[in-house]
Protein backbone atom coordinates (compact mmCIF):
# COMPACT_ATOMS: atom_id res chain seq x y z
CA UNK A 1 0.00 0.00 0.00
CA UNK A 2 1.49 3.32 -1.00
CA UNK A 3 1.91 6.23 1.39
CA UNK A 4 -1.11 8.05 -0.07
CA UNK A 5 -3.33 4.97 0.40
CA UNK A 6 -2.14 4.69 4.01
CA UNK A 7 -2.99 8.35 4.57
CA UNK A 8 -6.47 7.80 3.09
CA UNK A 9 -7.15 4.79 5.31
CA UNK A 10 -5.99 6.59 8.47
CA UNK A 11 -7.98 9.75 7.72
CA UNK A 12 -11.18 7.89 6.81
CA UNK A 13 -10.88 5.68 9.90
CA UNK A 14 -10.42 8.77 12.08
CA UNK A 15 -13.50 10.31 10.44
CA UNK A 16 -15.50 7.15 11.07
CA UNK A 17 -14.40 7.22 14.72
CA UNK A 18 -15.72 10.77 15.09
CA UNK A 19 -19.03 9.76 13.50
CA UNK A 20 -19.22 6.92 16.01
CA UNK A 21 -18.47 9.34 18.85
CA UNK A 22 -21.23 11.67 17.66
CA UNK A 23 -23.73 8.81 17.53
CA UNK A 24 -22.75 7.66 21.04
CA UNK A 25 -23.34 11.23 22.18
CA UNK A 26 -26.75 11.23 20.48
CA UNK A 27 -27.73 8.08 22.31
CA UNK A 28 -26.28 8.85 25.74
CA UNK A 29 -26.68 12.59 26.31
CA UNK A 30 -29.66 13.63 28.45
CA UNK A 31 -31.41 16.35 26.47
CA UNK A 32 -31.83 17.93 23.07
CA UNK A 33 -29.24 20.69 23.40
CA UNK A 34 -26.35 18.44 24.44
CA UNK A 35 -27.30 15.93 21.74
CA UNK A 36 -27.23 18.67 19.11
CA UNK A 37 -23.81 19.71 20.38
CA UNK A 38 -22.46 16.18 20.00
CA UNK A 39 -23.97 15.70 16.55
CA UNK A 40 -22.90 18.99 15.02
CA UNK A 41 -19.36 19.07 16.32
CA UNK A 42 -18.39 15.44 15.94
CA UNK A 43 -20.19 14.74 12.66
CA UNK A 44 -18.79 17.77 10.88
CA UNK A 45 -15.26 17.00 12.04
CA UNK A 46 -15.74 13.39 10.94
CA UNK A 47 -16.94 14.50 7.51
CA UNK A 48 -13.97 16.86 7.21
CA UNK A 49 -11.55 14.04 7.99
CA UNK A 50 -13.24 11.73 5.45
CA UNK A 51 -13.02 14.45 2.78
CA UNK A 52 -9.37 15.05 3.68
CA UNK A 53 -8.69 11.34 3.28
CA UNK A 54 -10.40 11.20 -0.13
CA UNK A 55 -8.63 14.27 -1.54
CA UNK A 56 -5.52 12.39 -2.81
CA UNK A 57 -7.81 10.14 -4.86
CA UNK A 58 -9.75 12.95 -6.53
CA UNK A 59 -9.76 12.97 -10.35
CA UNK A 60 -8.47 16.51 -10.68
CA UNK A 61 -8.05 19.75 -8.76
CA UNK A 62 -11.67 20.58 -9.63
CA UNK A 63 -12.83 17.24 -8.24
CA UNK A 64 -10.96 17.92 -5.02
CA UNK A 65 -12.48 21.40 -4.78
CA UNK A 66 -15.95 19.84 -5.23
CA UNK A 67 -15.26 17.51 -2.30
CA UNK A 68 -14.26 20.45 -0.09
CA UNK A 69 -17.34 22.38 -1.27
CA UNK A 70 -19.53 19.44 -0.19
CA UNK A 71 -17.99 19.59 3.28
CA UNK A 72 -18.51 23.36 3.52
CA UNK A 73 -22.15 23.05 2.42
CA UNK A 74 -22.77 20.29 4.97
CA UNK A 75 -21.15 22.53 7.61
CA UNK A 76 -23.44 25.45 6.69
CA UNK A 77 -26.60 23.36 6.60
CA UNK A 78 -25.95 21.46 9.82
CA UNK A 79 -24.94 24.62 11.69
CA UNK A 80 -28.09 26.46 10.65
CA UNK A 81 -30.39 23.50 11.27
CA UNK A 82 -28.96 22.75 14.71
CA UNK A 83 -29.51 26.39 15.74
CA UNK A 84 -33.14 26.19 14.58
CA UNK A 85 -33.71 22.90 16.42
CA UNK A 86 -32.07 24.32 19.55
CA UNK A 87 -34.36 27.37 19.49
CA UNK A 88 -37.42 25.18 19.03
CA UNK A 89 -36.28 22.89 21.85
CA UNK A 90 -35.74 25.83 24.19
CA UNK A 91 -39.12 27.28 23.30
CA UNK A 92 -40.99 24.08 24.07
CA UNK A 93 -39.02 23.24 27.21
CA UNK A 94 -37.82 26.47 28.87
CA UNK A 95 -36.39 24.65 31.89
CA UNK A 96 -33.45 23.29 29.87
CA UNK B 1 -15.51 -6.43 0.57
CA UNK B 2 -18.15 -4.91 -1.65
CA UNK B 3 -20.49 -7.80 -0.86
CA UNK B 4 -20.16 -7.07 2.87
CA UNK B 5 -20.96 -3.41 2.24
CA UNK B 6 -23.97 -4.34 0.08
CA UNK B 7 -25.23 -6.79 2.67
CA UNK B 8 -24.87 -4.20 5.44
CA UNK B 9 -26.66 -1.59 3.32
CA UNK B 10 -29.53 -3.97 2.54
CA UNK B 11 -29.91 -4.81 6.24
CA UNK B 12 -29.95 -1.12 7.20
CA UNK B 13 -32.58 -0.35 4.56
CA UNK B 14 -34.76 -3.21 5.82
CA UNK B 15 -34.30 -2.10 9.44
CA UNK B 16 -35.39 1.46 8.61
CA UNK B 17 -38.40 0.16 6.65
CA UNK B 18 -39.42 -1.96 9.66
CA UNK B 19 -39.03 1.14 11.86
CA UNK B 20 -41.29 3.11 9.49
CA UNK B 21 -43.90 0.35 9.81
CA UNK B 22 -43.90 -0.26 13.56
CA UNK B 23 -43.04 3.16 15.05
CA UNK B 24 -45.85 4.34 17.30
CA UNK B 25 -45.37 8.08 16.74
CA UNK B 26 -46.18 9.17 13.18
CA UNK B 27 -43.54 11.90 13.19
CA UNK B 28 -40.85 9.38 14.16
CA UNK B 29 -42.04 7.09 11.36
CA UNK B 30 -41.78 9.93 8.83
CA UNK B 31 -38.25 10.82 9.96
CA UNK B 32 -37.31 7.15 9.60
CA UNK B 33 -38.78 7.23 6.11
CA UNK B 34 -36.61 10.21 5.12
CA UNK B 35 -33.47 8.40 6.35
CA UNK B 36 -34.65 5.31 4.43
CA UNK B 37 -34.91 7.43 1.27
CA UNK B 38 -31.35 8.67 1.74
CA UNK B 39 -30.03 5.12 2.18
CA UNK B 40 -31.89 4.08 -0.96
CA UNK B 41 -29.78 6.67 -2.79
CA UNK B 42 -26.73 4.63 -1.76
CA UNK B 43 -28.45 1.45 -2.95
CA UNK B 44 -28.91 3.06 -6.34
CA UNK B 45 -25.23 3.99 -6.53
CA UNK B 46 -24.36 0.36 -5.76
CA UNK B 47 -26.67 -0.73 -8.59
CA UNK B 48 -24.79 1.63 -10.93
CA UNK B 49 -27.75 3.87 -11.59
CA UNK B 50 -26.27 7.28 -10.71
CA UNK B 51 -29.01 9.27 -12.50
CA UNK B 52 -31.65 7.33 -10.57
CA UNK B 53 -29.68 7.89 -7.35
CA UNK B 54 -29.73 11.67 -7.97
CA UNK B 55 -33.48 11.58 -8.65
CA UNK B 56 -34.19 9.44 -5.58
CA UNK B 57 -32.10 11.72 -3.37
CA UNK B 58 -33.65 14.92 -4.70
CA UNK B 59 -37.29 13.92 -5.22
CA UNK B 60 -37.82 10.65 -3.34
CA UNK B 61 -35.87 11.62 -0.22
CA UNK B 62 -35.85 15.40 -0.30
CA UNK B 63 -39.15 16.66 -1.68
CA UNK B 64 -41.29 13.71 -0.54
CA UNK B 65 -39.67 13.84 2.90
CA UNK B 66 -40.30 17.58 3.26
CA UNK B 67 -43.94 17.10 2.26
CA UNK B 68 -44.49 14.22 4.68
CA UNK B 69 -42.79 16.03 7.58
CA UNK B 70 -45.00 19.09 7.03
CA UNK B 71 -48.10 16.87 6.92
CA UNK B 72 -47.06 14.93 10.05
CA UNK B 73 -46.48 18.19 11.93
CA UNK B 74 -49.91 19.51 10.94
CA UNK B 75 -51.65 16.27 11.87
CA UNK B 76 -49.91 15.91 15.21
CA UNK B 77 -53.05 16.70 17.20
CA UNK B 78 -54.85 13.67 15.73
CA UNK B 79 -52.28 11.25 17.20
CA UNK B 80 -54.36 10.38 20.25
CA UNK B 81 -57.52 9.55 18.32
CA UNK B 82 -55.54 7.65 15.70
CA UNK B 83 -53.85 5.47 18.28
CA UNK B 84 -57.23 4.41 19.63
CA UNK B 85 -58.17 2.56 16.46
CA UNK B 86 -55.72 -0.31 16.34
CA UNK B 87 -56.60 -3.44 14.42
CA UNK B 88 -57.16 -6.79 16.07
CA UNK B 89 -54.96 -9.87 16.01
CA UNK B 90 -56.99 -11.51 13.22
CA UNK B 91 -56.41 -8.54 10.88
CA UNK B 92 -52.72 -8.54 11.69
CA UNK B 93 -52.35 -12.27 11.02
CA UNK B 94 -54.22 -12.03 7.72
CA UNK B 95 -52.11 -9.02 6.68
CA UNK B 96 -48.89 -10.83 7.62
CA UNK B 97 -50.00 -13.81 5.54
CA UNK B 98 -50.74 -11.64 2.49
CA UNK B 99 -47.42 -9.79 2.92
CA UNK B 100 -45.50 -13.07 3.22
CA UNK B 101 -47.16 -14.41 0.05
CA UNK B 102 -46.25 -11.26 -1.89
CA UNK B 103 -42.64 -11.36 -0.65
CA UNK B 104 -42.32 -15.05 -1.46
CA UNK B 105 -43.71 -14.57 -4.97
CA UNK B 106 -41.32 -11.69 -5.68
CA UNK B 107 -38.33 -13.53 -4.19
CA UNK B 108 -39.04 -16.54 -6.41
CA UNK B 109 -39.28 -14.21 -9.40
CA UNK B 110 -35.92 -12.59 -8.50
CA UNK B 111 -34.19 -15.95 -8.11
CA UNK B 112 -35.72 -17.27 -11.34
CA UNK B 113 -34.63 -14.38 -13.57
CA UNK B 114 -33.33 -15.59 -16.95
CA UNK B 115 -29.60 -16.00 -17.49
CA UNK B 116 -28.07 -14.37 -19.57
CA UNK B 117 -30.05 -11.26 -18.71
CA UNK B 118 -31.87 -9.62 -21.63
CA UNK B 119 -30.76 -6.06 -22.19
CA UNK B 120 -31.39 -3.10 -24.46
CA UNK B 121 -27.96 -1.60 -23.79
CA UNK B 122 -26.64 -2.71 -27.17
CA UNK B 123 -29.49 -1.14 -29.14
CA UNK B 124 -29.17 2.04 -27.08
CA UNK B 125 -25.43 2.31 -27.66
CA UNK B 126 -25.89 1.67 -31.38
CA UNK B 127 -28.36 4.54 -31.76
CA UNK B 128 -26.82 7.09 -29.39
CA UNK B 129 -24.82 8.79 -32.15
CA UNK B 130 -28.03 9.94 -33.84
CA UNK B 131 -29.14 11.83 -30.74
CA UNK B 132 -25.88 13.69 -30.16
CA UNK B 133 -25.95 13.36 -26.36
CA UNK B 134 -23.39 11.41 -24.37
CA UNK B 135 -25.48 10.26 -21.42
CA UNK B 136 -27.51 7.18 -22.49
CA UNK B 137 -30.23 7.90 -19.90
CA UNK B 138 -30.79 11.40 -21.31
CA UNK B 139 -30.89 9.87 -24.77
CA UNK B 140 -33.53 7.38 -23.69
CA UNK B 141 -35.54 10.00 -21.80
CA UNK B 142 -35.59 12.63 -24.54
CA UNK B 143 -35.14 10.77 -27.79
CA UNK B 144 -36.05 7.09 -27.66
CA UNK B 145 -38.87 7.35 -25.12
CA UNK B 146 -39.65 11.03 -25.32
CA UNK B 147 -43.37 10.24 -25.10
CA UNK B 148 -42.86 8.98 -21.54
CA UNK B 149 -41.15 12.23 -20.53
CA UNK B 150 -43.88 14.33 -22.13
CA UNK B 151 -46.62 12.43 -20.33
CA UNK B 152 -44.66 12.60 -17.08
CA UNK B 153 -44.38 16.38 -17.33
CA UNK B 154 -48.13 16.55 -17.90
CA UNK B 155 -48.84 14.16 -14.99
CA UNK B 156 -46.86 16.40 -12.63
CA UNK B 157 -48.90 19.36 -13.91
CA UNK B 158 -52.15 17.46 -13.35
CA UNK B 159 -51.10 16.56 -9.80
CA UNK B 160 -50.52 20.26 -9.13
CA UNK B 161 -53.94 21.15 -10.59
CA UNK B 162 -55.41 18.45 -8.35
CA UNK B 163 -53.73 20.01 -5.33
CA UNK B 164 -55.01 23.47 -6.35
CA UNK B 165 -58.55 22.15 -6.71
CA UNK B 166 -58.53 21.25 -3.03
CA UNK B 167 -58.59 24.92 -2.03
CA UNK B 168 -61.58 25.98 0.05
CA UNK B 169 -64.02 28.38 -1.62
CA UNK B 170 -62.88 31.48 0.24
CA UNK B 171 -59.25 30.93 -0.84
CA UNK B 172 -59.96 29.97 -4.45
CA UNK B 173 -57.16 31.30 -6.64
CA UNK B 174 -55.33 32.56 -3.59
CA UNK B 175 -51.84 32.10 -2.15
CA UNK B 176 -50.74 28.61 -1.16
CA UNK B 177 -49.54 27.85 2.33
CA UNK B 178 -49.55 30.01 5.46
CA UNK B 179 -47.75 33.32 5.70
CA UNK B 180 -44.29 32.58 7.06
CA UNK B 181 -42.82 35.16 9.36
CA UNK B 182 -39.28 34.41 10.42
CA UNK B 183 -36.98 36.71 12.34
CA UNK B 184 -35.27 38.79 9.61
CA UNK B 185 -32.01 38.69 11.60
CA UNK B 186 -32.32 35.03 12.45
CA UNK B 187 -30.48 31.99 11.22
CA UNK B 188 -33.21 30.87 8.82
CA UNK B 189 -33.18 34.21 6.99
CA UNK B 190 -29.38 34.02 6.86
CA UNK B 191 -29.49 30.53 5.40
CA UNK B 192 -32.14 31.58 2.89
CA UNK B 193 -29.87 34.39 1.72
CA UNK B 194 -26.65 32.36 1.50
CA UNK B 195 -27.84 29.02 0.16
CA UNK B 196 -30.05 29.88 -2.88
CA UNK B 197 -27.26 31.41 -5.03
CA UNK B 198 -25.13 28.29 -4.44
CA UNK B 199 -28.18 26.08 -5.00
CA UNK B 200 -29.05 27.77 -8.30
CA UNK B 201 -25.52 27.26 -9.61
CA UNK B 202 -25.53 23.61 -8.52
CA UNK B 203 -28.98 23.08 -10.07
CA UNK B 204 -28.05 24.62 -13.43
CA UNK B 205 -24.78 22.65 -13.41
CA UNK B 206 -26.60 19.35 -12.76
CA UNK B 207 -29.09 20.26 -15.52
CA UNK B 208 -26.38 21.23 -17.99
CA UNK B 209 -24.10 18.27 -17.34
CA UNK B 210 -27.00 15.84 -17.78
CA UNK B 211 -26.36 15.75 -21.51
CA UNK B 212 -23.10 13.84 -21.11
CA UNK B 213 -22.78 12.78 -17.48
CA UNK B 214 -25.33 11.76 -14.82
CA UNK B 215 -27.71 14.61 -14.18
CA UNK B 216 -30.69 16.08 -15.92
CA UNK B 217 -33.60 18.44 -15.68
CA UNK B 218 -35.65 16.64 -12.98
CA UNK B 219 -32.82 16.75 -10.49
CA UNK B 220 -31.97 20.37 -11.35
CA UNK B 221 -35.63 21.42 -11.20
CA UNK B 222 -36.12 19.89 -7.74
CA UNK B 223 -33.09 21.77 -6.39
CA UNK B 224 -34.46 25.03 -7.84
CA UNK B 225 -37.85 24.32 -6.27
CA UNK B 226 -36.20 23.63 -2.90
CA UNK B 227 -34.27 26.92 -3.01
CA UNK B 228 -37.44 28.90 -3.74
CA UNK B 229 -39.30 27.11 -0.94
CA UNK B 230 -36.45 27.93 1.46
CA UNK B 231 -36.83 31.63 0.62
CA UNK B 232 -40.60 31.39 1.16
CA UNK B 233 -40.23 29.63 4.51
CA UNK B 234 -37.77 32.27 5.73
CA UNK B 235 -40.29 34.97 4.93
CA UNK B 236 -38.04 36.59 2.31
CA UNK B 237 -40.67 36.20 -0.38
CA UNK B 238 -44.28 35.09 -0.52
CA UNK B 239 -45.94 32.48 -2.68
CA UNK B 240 -47.76 34.18 -5.59
CA UNK B 241 -51.53 33.80 -5.89
CA UNK B 242 -52.27 30.85 -8.15
CA UNK B 243 -54.61 32.95 -10.31
CA UNK B 244 -51.77 35.07 -11.69
CA UNK B 245 -51.47 34.80 -15.46
CA UNK B 246 -47.68 34.85 -15.59
CA UNK B 247 -47.56 31.91 -13.17
CA UNK B 248 -49.92 29.86 -15.31
CA UNK B 249 -47.98 30.70 -18.48
CA UNK B 250 -44.74 29.63 -16.81
CA UNK B 251 -46.35 26.35 -15.75
CA UNK B 252 -47.61 25.29 -19.17
CA UNK B 253 -44.79 26.74 -21.30
CA UNK B 254 -42.61 23.64 -20.96
CA UNK B 255 -45.19 21.00 -21.91
CA UNK B 256 -46.55 23.24 -24.71
CA UNK B 257 -43.08 23.59 -26.28
CA UNK B 258 -42.61 19.83 -25.95
CA UNK B 259 -45.96 19.12 -27.67
CA UNK B 260 -45.23 21.71 -30.38
CA UNK B 261 -41.88 20.08 -31.19
CA UNK B 262 -43.62 16.72 -31.23
CA UNK B 263 -46.29 17.98 -33.61
CA UNK B 264 -43.60 19.53 -35.82
CA UNK B 265 -42.03 16.10 -35.87
CA UNK B 266 -45.16 14.74 -37.52
CA UNK B 267 -44.74 17.19 -40.37
CA UNK B 268 -40.99 16.95 -40.84
CA UNK B 269 -39.96 13.45 -39.80
CA UNK B 270 -43.09 11.36 -40.10
CA UNK B 271 -44.01 10.57 -36.49
CA UNK B 272 -45.00 12.41 -33.31
CA UNK B 273 -41.85 13.39 -31.40
CA UNK B 274 -39.56 12.21 -34.19
CA UNK B 275 -36.56 14.47 -34.72
CA UNK B 276 -35.34 15.34 -38.24
CA UNK B 277 -31.81 14.18 -39.03
CA UNK B 278 -29.09 16.39 -37.58
CA UNK B 279 -31.56 18.48 -35.55
CA UNK B 280 -31.86 16.02 -32.67
CA UNK B 281 -29.37 17.68 -30.31
CA UNK B 282 -30.65 21.28 -30.75
CA UNK B 283 -34.29 20.16 -30.37
CA UNK B 284 -33.42 18.19 -27.24
CA UNK B 285 -31.69 21.28 -25.85
CA UNK B 286 -34.76 23.45 -26.58
CA UNK B 287 -37.07 20.95 -24.89
CA UNK B 288 -34.84 20.74 -21.82
CA UNK B 289 -34.45 24.51 -21.49
CA UNK B 290 -38.22 24.95 -21.77
CA UNK B 291 -39.01 22.18 -19.31
CA UNK B 292 -36.55 23.21 -16.57
CA UNK B 293 -38.36 26.38 -15.34
CA UNK B 294 -41.81 24.84 -15.80
CA UNK B 295 -40.84 21.74 -13.81
CA UNK B 296 -39.19 23.81 -11.06
CA UNK B 297 -42.31 25.98 -10.64
CA UNK B 298 -44.62 22.95 -10.77
CA UNK B 299 -42.65 20.99 -8.16
CA UNK B 300 -42.41 24.05 -5.90
CA UNK B 301 -46.16 24.71 -6.11
CA UNK B 302 -46.99 21.05 -5.45
CA UNK B 303 -44.99 21.30 -2.25
CA UNK B 304 -46.47 24.66 -1.30
CA UNK B 305 -49.85 22.98 -1.11
CA UNK B 306 -53.42 24.04 -1.71
CA UNK B 307 -54.24 27.77 -1.61
CA UNK B 308 -55.17 28.86 1.90
CA UNK B 309 -55.20 32.63 1.83
CA UNK B 310 -57.45 34.75 -0.38
CA UNK B 311 -55.68 36.50 -3.23
CA UNK B 312 -56.91 39.87 -1.95
CA UNK C 1 -25.94 -14.53 -3.13
CA UNK C 2 -22.88 -12.41 -3.71
CA UNK C 3 -24.40 -10.76 -6.77
CA UNK C 4 -25.53 -7.21 -6.00
CA UNK C 5 -28.61 -7.55 -8.20
CA UNK C 6 -29.86 -10.69 -6.45
CA UNK C 7 -29.16 -9.26 -2.99
CA UNK C 8 -31.01 -6.02 -3.63
CA UNK C 9 -33.75 -7.86 -5.50
CA UNK C 10 -34.47 -9.99 -2.45
CA UNK C 11 -34.24 -6.90 -0.23
CA UNK C 12 -36.78 -5.21 -2.51
CA UNK C 13 -39.13 -8.21 -2.24
CA UNK C 14 -38.96 -7.89 1.55
CA UNK C 15 -39.62 -4.13 1.31
CA UNK C 16 -42.75 -4.71 -0.79
CA UNK C 17 -44.01 -7.27 1.73
CA UNK C 18 -43.37 -4.89 4.64
CA UNK C 19 -45.19 -2.09 2.84
CA UNK C 20 -48.20 -4.29 2.06
CA UNK C 21 -48.40 -5.35 5.74
CA UNK C 22 -48.23 -1.72 6.91
CA UNK C 23 -50.80 -0.65 4.31
CA UNK C 24 -53.35 -3.16 5.64
CA UNK C 25 -52.62 -2.88 9.35
CA UNK C 26 -52.20 0.86 10.00
CA UNK C 27 -55.53 2.70 10.21
CA UNK C 28 -54.17 6.26 9.87
CA UNK C 29 -54.12 7.66 6.31
CA UNK C 30 -50.66 9.23 6.66
CA UNK C 31 -49.19 5.87 7.72
CA UNK C 32 -50.90 4.27 4.74
CA UNK C 33 -49.31 6.86 2.45
CA UNK C 34 -45.92 6.04 4.03
CA UNK C 35 -46.52 2.32 3.51
CA UNK C 36 -47.52 2.96 -0.10
CA UNK C 37 -44.25 4.82 -0.64
CA UNK C 38 -42.31 1.91 0.89
CA UNK C 39 -44.03 -0.47 -1.54
CA UNK C 40 -43.28 1.88 -4.43
CA UNK C 41 -39.60 2.20 -3.51
CA UNK C 42 -39.38 -1.59 -3.19
CA UNK C 43 -40.78 -2.01 -6.69
CA UNK C 44 -38.30 0.56 -8.02
CA UNK C 45 -35.34 -1.21 -6.39
CA UNK C 46 -36.56 -4.53 -7.85
CA UNK C 47 -36.71 -2.95 -11.28
CA UNK C 48 -33.27 -1.46 -10.71
CA UNK C 49 -31.85 -4.85 -9.82
CA UNK C 50 -33.21 -6.19 -13.13
CA UNK C 51 -31.65 -3.19 -14.90
CA UNK C 52 -28.28 -3.88 -13.24
CA UNK C 53 -28.34 -7.41 -14.59
CA UNK C 54 -28.60 -5.92 -18.07
CA UNK C 55 -25.22 -4.23 -17.76
CA UNK C 56 -23.26 -4.38 -21.01
CA UNK C 57 -20.86 -2.40 -23.16
CA UNK C 58 -19.40 -0.39 -20.31
CA UNK C 59 -22.79 0.87 -19.08
CA UNK C 60 -23.29 0.05 -15.41
CA UNK C 61 -26.87 -0.95 -16.07
CA UNK C 62 -29.44 -1.18 -18.85
CA UNK C 63 -30.29 2.51 -19.50
CA UNK C 64 -33.89 1.97 -20.67
CA UNK C 65 -35.26 0.61 -17.35
CA UNK C 66 -33.27 3.23 -15.45
CA UNK C 67 -34.84 6.02 -17.49
CA UNK C 68 -38.28 4.50 -16.83
CA UNK C 69 -37.42 4.46 -13.12
CA UNK C 70 -36.72 8.20 -13.13
CA UNK C 71 -40.17 8.70 -14.64
CA UNK C 72 -41.62 6.37 -12.01
CA UNK C 73 -40.05 8.21 -9.08
CA UNK C 74 -41.39 11.55 -10.27
CA UNK C 75 -44.89 10.17 -10.86
CA UNK C 76 -44.87 8.47 -7.43
CA UNK C 77 -43.97 11.82 -5.88
CA UNK C 78 -46.90 13.48 -7.69
CA UNK C 79 -49.31 10.81 -6.47
CA UNK C 80 -48.04 11.14 -2.89
CA UNK C 81 -48.42 14.92 -3.10
CA UNK C 82 -52.06 14.61 -4.23
CA UNK C 83 -52.78 12.06 -1.49
CA UNK C 84 -51.23 14.26 1.20
CA UNK C 85 -53.17 17.31 -0.05
CA UNK C 86 -56.43 15.30 0.08
CA UNK C 87 -55.59 14.18 3.62
CA UNK C 88 -54.86 17.73 4.80
CA UNK C 89 -58.13 18.94 3.28
CA UNK C 90 -59.99 16.11 5.03
CA UNK C 91 -58.36 17.22 8.27
CA UNK C 92 -59.32 20.87 7.68
CA UNK C 93 -62.93 19.95 7.00
CA UNK C 94 -63.64 17.33 9.66
CA UNK C 95 -60.99 18.01 12.30
CA UNK C 96 -59.87 14.38 12.29
CA UNK C 97 -57.61 12.45 9.94
CA UNK C 98 -59.35 9.11 9.86
CA UNK C 99 -60.89 6.86 7.23
CA UNK C 100 -63.46 5.41 9.63
CA UNK C 101 -66.93 5.86 8.20
CA UNK C 102 -69.30 7.70 10.51
CA UNK C 103 -71.97 10.40 10.29
CA UNK C 104 -70.96 13.42 8.16
CA UNK C 105 -70.17 16.61 10.12
CA UNK C 106 -73.14 18.77 11.01
CA UNK C 107 -72.24 21.70 8.73
CA UNK C 108 -72.29 19.60 5.57
CA UNK C 109 -75.54 17.86 6.47
CA UNK C 110 -77.27 21.21 7.07
CA UNK C 111 -75.83 22.84 3.96
CA UNK C 112 -76.95 19.89 1.87
CA UNK C 113 -80.53 20.10 3.01
CA UNK C 114 -80.76 23.88 3.05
Amino acid sequence: MSLLDLFTVIAVCAGAFFFLAGTVGLLRFPDALTRLHALTKADNLGLGLVVLGLLPHADSVLGGLKLVAIWLLALLASGAVSQLIARAARRTDPRR
Amino acid sequence: MIETFNAGLALLVLALAIWTVVARDTFAAVVGFVAYGMLLTLVWVQLHGVDVALTEGAIGGGLTGAMLIAAAARLRCTEGAARAERPGVATRLAAALVAACVTAALAVAVLALPEPAPTLANETAANMAATGVGNPITGVLLAFRAMDTLLEAIVVLFAMIGVWSLAPDRAWGGRPGPLHRADPDGILAYLARVLPPIGIIVAVYIFWIGADLPGGKFQGASILAAMWLLAVMAGLTDAPPVSRTWLRVALVAGPVVFIAIGAAGVATAGAFLAYPDGLAKPLIKVIEWALLPSLAVTLALILAGAPERPAR
Amino acid sequence: MTDAATLFGLCAAALVGLGVYALIVNPQPLRKILAFNVVGNGVFVLFGAVAHRGAALGFGGDPVPQALLITGIVVAFSATALAVALLLRLFDETGAATLASDAPPKSHADAGEA
